[in-house]
């Protein structure tokens, strides 16, 4: 992260998860905003999927996506040849801040001023915005949430909905504030103010950075999928458009395509398809009347080729960004998206920042998580979330200095007493004669038993021990 | 050594396992043959689901209805593909129910301001549509650019009723997209939106606020 840090003095610090998620609960305004926007979003889901075997769809979608991870990069060469026969122009970054020089170097050689920029989670990850303005280029948002959420000069609380935290009276607030619209509380007004201020914007703009939803191998192919036309007009309108994306997001064929598509819609929006869905595979041909003259595609790793090292971790990598966890995950509901402090927040988050801040930094996101499944039940590629939260605990507790550390900050979490606590607890476990003194004692003295256990029995009522304990009892029934 | 090699060779010689390639079985995506009466009915339900509309013509008066859709809208103007027959059966009816027609045959740099802030209306084939979905298929080119489609507040586009296909599946498998994609290709399910604004709908955000199929069975 140190390298990361060099450009971005707006860093949230993540360590202070639980300040922020306690300050969120008692928001009664972000509970609100996040439990409607959640309620929705579910039941969006569910009815986007009736009459489908969603079972072995999901099943297709996870097998699609390993498939394309077991020949990754093969996948990457596949598409760089490609791309680079169609005229896109293939860059490799290792890290969020090469991706950021990379960006600013292709601005620079055309003396690019301003970039108009589409929804891009990882030019969140990488912070580009506040890197071009450093250097002098104006980088502004063009999908709506995202515009908003750049006025208000915030992060996305939602990786699909990025302004999700705010209803429309703060909206209209900030608009007026910012942009000298009216103050009204009229959707339709609001959005058509936004249009006119963005489409002097995209006519005047050198360059487009938009993400990438899909990059087929066969085809050299960048899909990307959109409902209000901004990452059109971004891909289309500059004379230079930069798709920037994780290594991950590479699939073999169209056909690939057609099973995520059917998936990632339905599961982030309980939309069966986006008003747009734009397949981009070259830039502007001489007989052509639009579309950029250049077309460049910088693939990002920043920390990916680490989680692909490992068996079980790599799963990570089938995500789709469709964000079905977090709209149906309790944690993310009650605290919202602004809680974890980093780019990507919910179930994905826990499991996926780790990796890129590093388990020191990111110790508290594996525990904030009550285990409850819902993630890895809707997930349409069948990540294990709830699984990969107890690895990265284990990570984060393991002080086994043995075996390279998989996940970077392993150990970070681990306390000596909580260590000689557990291996006690071993101990006693593994010798009949001291546990059934243990648990015989404790039976004995169990009026000593206190009733209050910290945290733990404000919402909860101490569990009693019994009189006898069950070797007891079985010894009784002559067992 | 290169980011790229540095990368590829991460990747290549991972520390885990050597990874299984399973099988992809994709008859999930596959729908039973409905009839082209099921998918019309069906792109019909999708499209108007997100605020697009149909309009039933057939090919002696789509004219007729394009020409009430413009007037009802009070479009000045409606830009036609040049080379296409939708754009030539049009300049050459010579009707005066019609708008100003106009041609996109520059490149959009000498005439950006005026396609932004004065086309009213577009018109533009499709290769097809996709019934599950509601979605129609666009291939831009330089008869019919990709800005056609995007900037004028309202789209019409013509759809054959014969060039519907079932899933989005089988209109790639049956048009072979794998032999090689244009340089722009696009799906497009009903008139821009947004829902950024405290989950409302709102139309029209960036792109057309309205998309009219005139669908020629």
């Amino acid at each position: 992260m140190s390298e990361t840090a060099e450009h971005t003095g707006h860093h949230i610090d993540v360590k202070q998860f639980h300040p922020r998620a306690q300050a969120a609960i008692h928001n009664p305004k972000i509970r609100k905003n996040f439990r409607s926007a959640m309620d929705g979003l579910m039941s969006k889901r569910k009815t986007a999927f009736e009459g489908w075997d969603l079972e072995t769809l999901r099943d297709l979608g996870a097998n699609v996506r390993l498939r394309a991870l077991a020949n990754l990069p093969d996948l990457l060469e596949q598409l760089e040849k490609k791309l680079t026969e169609n005229g896109i122009k293939v860059h490799w970054a290792v890290d969020g801040d090469e991706a950021c020089r990379i960006v600013r170097d292709i601005c620079k050689a055309r003396d690019a001023k301003t970039v108009i920029k589409g929804k891009s989670m990882v030019s969140e990850e990488m912070e580009l915005n506040h890197y071009l303005e450093e250097q002098g280029i104006e980088a502004l948002e063009s999908d709506l949430g995202e515009y908003i959420v750049q006025l208000a000069d915030e992060t996305p609380s939602h990786i699909i909905m990025p302004a999700i935290h705010k209803n429309t009276g703060e909206i209209s607030q900030l608009l007026h504030d910012k942009t000298g619209t009216d103050l009204s509380n009229d959707v339709e007004y609001l959005t058509a103010s936004a249009r006119l201020q963005l489409r002097e914007k995209f006519m005047n703009a050198d360059v487009g950075v938009s993400g990438v939803n899909f990059a087929v191998a066969e085809t050299g192919t960048l899909c990307l999928v959109e409902n209000e036309g901004n990452g059109r007009m971004t891909t289309t309108v500059p004379k230079c458009h930069i798709a920037v994306t994780g290594i991950e997001k590479v699939v073999p064929s169209m056909e690939d395509v057609s099973a995520l598509l059917a998936l990632l819609t339905r599961s982030a929006t309980g939309q069966h398809i986006t008003t747009y869905f734009n397949m981009i595979s070259g830039p502007r041909k001489a007989e052509e009347l639009d579309g950029p003259e250049e077309v460049h595609l910088v693939l990002v790793d920043n920390g990916r080729s680490s989680i692909y090292q490992d068996d079980e971790l790599l799963d990570t990598l089938r995500c789709i960004r469709c964000g079905a966890c977090m709209n149906h995950c309790p944690v993310y509901t009650r605290v919202g998206g602004h809680a974890y402090g980093t780019t990507y927040p919910g179930p994905i988050g826990k499991i996926l920042m780790p990796h890129l801040i590093g388990l020191d930094e990111g110790r508290h996101l594996p525990s904030a998580s009550s285990l409850c499944g819902a993630c890895g039940e809707v997930c349409p590629v069948k990540i294990p979330i709830p699984d990969l939260l107890v690895r990265l605990r284990q990570e984060s507790v393991d002080g086994d200095k043995l075996h390279p550390a998989k996940v970077r900050g392993h150990g970070a979490k681990r306390s000596s007493m909580e260590a000689m606590i557990w291996k006690g607890w071993a101990w006693m476990h593994a010798s009949p004669g001291i546990y059934r003194f243990g648990t015989g004692a404790a039976s004995k003295f169990r009026v000593l038993q206190p009733s209050k256990a910290g945290a733990w029995t404000d919402y909860r009522t101490a569990p009693k021990l019994a009189a006898k304990t069950l070797h007891q009892r079985m010894k009784e029934r002559g067992q | 050594m290169s980011s790229r090699e540095t990368i590829l060779q991460r990747l290549r010689n991972r520390t885990g396992g050597e990874l299984t390639v399973p099988e992809c079985d994709f008859s999930v995506l596959v729908r039973d043959d409905w009839s082209i009466k099921e998918r019309i009915e069906r792109f019909e339900k999708m499209i108007e689901s997100v605020h697009g509309e149909v309009h039933h013509c057939t090919e002696d008066m789509w004219m007729d209805r394009l020409a009430e859709v413009l007037n009802t809208r009070g479009a000045r103007n409606l830009l036609i593909p040049k080379q296409h027959e939708i754009g030539r059966a049009l300049r050459d009816a010579g009707r005066d129910d019609l708008p100003e027609l106009l041609i996109y045959d520059e490149p959009i740099e000498s005439w950006q301001a005026h396609l932004f802030n004065e086309v009213d209306a577009s018109i533009t084939s499709t290769r097809g549509g996709i019934a599950e979905t509601g979605s129609l298929i666009l291939w831009p080119n330089d008869d019919e650019p990709r800005l056609m489609s995007l900037v004028p507040p309202v789209h019409i586009a013509v759809l054959r009723a014969s060039e519907l296909y079932t899933t989005f599946h089988e209109a790639m498998q049956a048009q072979n997209w794998a032999a090689g994609m244009p340089t722009n290709a696009l799906l497009i399910s009903g008139p821009s939106k947004t829902a950024d604004i405290e989950q409302t709908l709102a139309y029209g955000v960036h792109g057309p606020k309205e998309l009219i199929v005139l669908m020629i069975e």
